[in-house]
């Protein structure tokens, strides 16, 4: 039989003594793609993999999962045996070198002896670890460690892999690596759920989304379909000089704006940008003007084509740059 | 070629098993510990019985004492750590069931405590004359002794997060489970308020066969002791698997 979804979740529900940490939401997954869960902190999406993935009980709801319905006894464990899963933090063995941490992962799956040690071999290579196969995992960086738990993931060959925060809390350079990889593994046939909180990753790698707040799904689709949302935006971007946009805000510029312009939307972004958005295209001279009144020198204005972000935004009503601070504050 | 075709699930619990022991029990400090644990308890005792026949005397509760320390805290400890490294979880991922995870969990404490209570018996086979000792039963009894205490392990383990707090709990139940087993003092001796709890422990039909087993002692009768054992060791298997079920799958 041919499972035109291979994950299928409907009204799924997590209470943990009496909060509800997910509030019935239901998605499906197509084979072999990418889908995301964009969401802030606590939103529900780690909640969520636990679910899917049988670490955490279900309260209410159904999930199937290749075709298994976790509600039978004994088919979250078939289901286990498709699927790999990378959590937001290694769990490896400290103790153990990188190749027998492999190995072990293996035989979890039932791997024989010569076929997980070549598959352990190939993937140290494939991820550029073959140096550190032998040292053991608590010597490993960051990086290194969000590799080595990826390839464990995936040594099994699962045909659908969960990735939580795949790339929170590591360099760039080893982010890079690890999205490169998720796509090769893509496009080997691999279906992939992952969550973040970076919203370019989600726009870079994957064709359909969620996002995710306070344990309900406010709106998911297609790349493409949610950027639509966003095209009838029309969006200023203004850079000022350092510590402007704090500037701008203390003097209730954006209220200015608003009252001035009616039907757009401020937003600040970072210490140095402000963004208007609206549904109308904007005169940029009396903008600049308003500016100027408040004494905000303003260095670049560019009209930008909205991005995932802006549409985050607009549907959620979260600050993407709120979305991160909490982040990064978080992993340190 | 391969000889025999092990079945998934085999091969996890196999290799679990095998981990453990590598990384836990053949540790150098572990073994040392194991070692040296019996090893000290029997020096003590030994050199405090002059008679051959208290050397006899005493060894039961040599064996029962090196079998409950080589297996409670040490299953308690390395499922608490690893639940705290958080590798825990991968087992729990695996498509293995709940059993044979805690048979391959459980299997290595086991292994470990069975060794530990060969070494005061391998000491007195130098001192005394073991000829007459029952050694079927006297291994059975110690098998499952290494059994029901490991499990003990196994619900100090679940109701526990941090490693210390394992170790602690441990010696909580332990050095009560020793006085009240009817090891040292016999269970005719005992208060009587107290020998209600001696016969909800495990250890006391277990002492109780080491007895039967090396010098004829025994309160019981060996057939009861043996079957009121194995029904300890089913229930607290059911009653540990239940728990993991409920609290660490939350
Ligand atoms: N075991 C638990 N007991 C009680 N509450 C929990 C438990 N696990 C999670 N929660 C709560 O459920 C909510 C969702 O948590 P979850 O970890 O799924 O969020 P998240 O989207 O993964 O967040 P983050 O981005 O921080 O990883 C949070 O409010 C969290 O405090
Ligand atoms: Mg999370």
């Amino acid at each position: 039989m041919v499972h035109l979804f291979i994950i299928e979740a409907e009204g799924l529900t997590k209470n943990f003594n009496g909060f509800t940490a997910v509030d019935g939401i239901s998605f499906r997954v197509a084979q072999g793609e990418i889908f995301a869960f964009l969401g802030p902190n606590g939103a529900g999406k780690t909640t969520t993999i636990n679910m899917l993935t049988g670490l955490a009980r279900i309260s209410a709801g159904t999930i199937r999962l290749g075709g298994w319905d976790y509600a039978l006894k004994g088919s979250l464990k078939k289901a286990q045996q498709r699927m790999g899963i990378v959590p937001d933090e290694s769990n490896l063995y400290e103790e153990l070198d990188g190749f027998n941490n492999l190995c072990f992962c293996a035989s979890l799956y039932g791997m024989g002896k010569p076929e997980r040690e070549k598959r352990a071999q190939e993937l140290l290579k494939q991820f550029n670890l073959e140096a550190a196969g032998k040292r053991p995992f608590r010597a490993y960086s960051k990086g290194m460690k969000r590799k080595l738990t990826l390839a464990a993931g995936i040594i099994h060959q699962p045909e659908v892999l969960f990735l939580d925060e795949p790339t929170t809390g590591i360099d760039v350079e080893s982010a890079r690596q690890i999205r490169s990889l998720i796509q090769q593994l893509n496009k080997a046939g691999t279906t992939i759920f992952l969550t973040t909180h970076y919203i370019e990753e989600a726009e870079r790698l994957c064709r359909r989304l969620a996002f995710i707040v306070e344990g309900r799904i406010v709106r998911q689709g297609g790349l493409a379909e949610l950027m639509e949302e966003g095209q009838g935006d029309y969006i200023v971007q203004f850079i000022l000089d350092d510590g402007g946009a704090k500037h701008a805000v203390e003097q209730e510029l954006p209220a200015a704006l608003a009252a001035r312009f009616p039907h757009t939307e401020i937003n600040i972004h970072g210490d140095r940008e402000v963004r208007v958005t609206s549904s109308v295209p904007l005169e940029l001279a009396p903008l600049i003007e308003i500016f100027s009144n408040y004494h905000l020198p303003v260095f670049e204005a560019k009209i930008m084509r909205p991005t995932l972000e802006d549409v985050f935004v607009r549907i959620t009503g979260i600050e993407a740059a709120r979305l991160k601070k909490e982040k990064e504050g978080k992993k340190g | 070629m391969k000889l025999i075709n092990l079945s998934p699930w085999m091969i996890a619990t196999f290799n679990i098993l095998k981990k453990d022991m590598k990384t836990y029990y053949l540790k150098p400090p572990n073994i040392s510990w194991g070692l040296i644990f019996p090893f000290a308890w029997t020096l003590m005792f030994f050199l405090r019985s002059q008679t051959p026949m208290q050397i006899q005397d005493v060894l039961p509760g040599v064996i029962a004492m090196s079998v409950l320390f080589g297996t409670t805290s040490m299953l308690a400890v390395t499922i608490t750590f690893e639940r705290r490294q958080r590798s825990f979880e991968r087992l729990l991922l695996a498509p293995i069931s709940l059993n044979a995870l805690m048979l391959a969990k459980t299997s290595g404490a086991i292994l470990f405590g069975v060794f530990n209570a060969f070494i005061p018996v391998i000491f007195a086979s130098f001192l005394v004359d073991l000829s007459g000792v029952g050694w079927l039963s006297l291994s059975a009894g110690i098998v499952l002794i290494a059994i029901t205490s490991t499990f003990l392990g196994l619900l100090i383990a679940v109701s526990v997060k941090e490693v210390f707090e394992a170790q602690t709990f441990s010696n909580f139940f332990r050095f009560p489970m020793i006085f009240l087993c009817g090891l040292f003092i016999p269970l005719a001796e005992l208060p009587l308020a107290l020998r209600p709890i001696s016969y909800i422990l495990p250890l006391t039909y277990g002492a109780d066969i080491l007895k039967w087993s090396i010098n004829d002692g025994g309160y019981l009768p060996v057939s009861l002791s043996f079957a009121l054992l194995a029904a300890f060791s089913v229930a607290l298997f059911v009653l540990s698997t239940y728990n993991i079920k409920t609290k660490w799958i939350h």
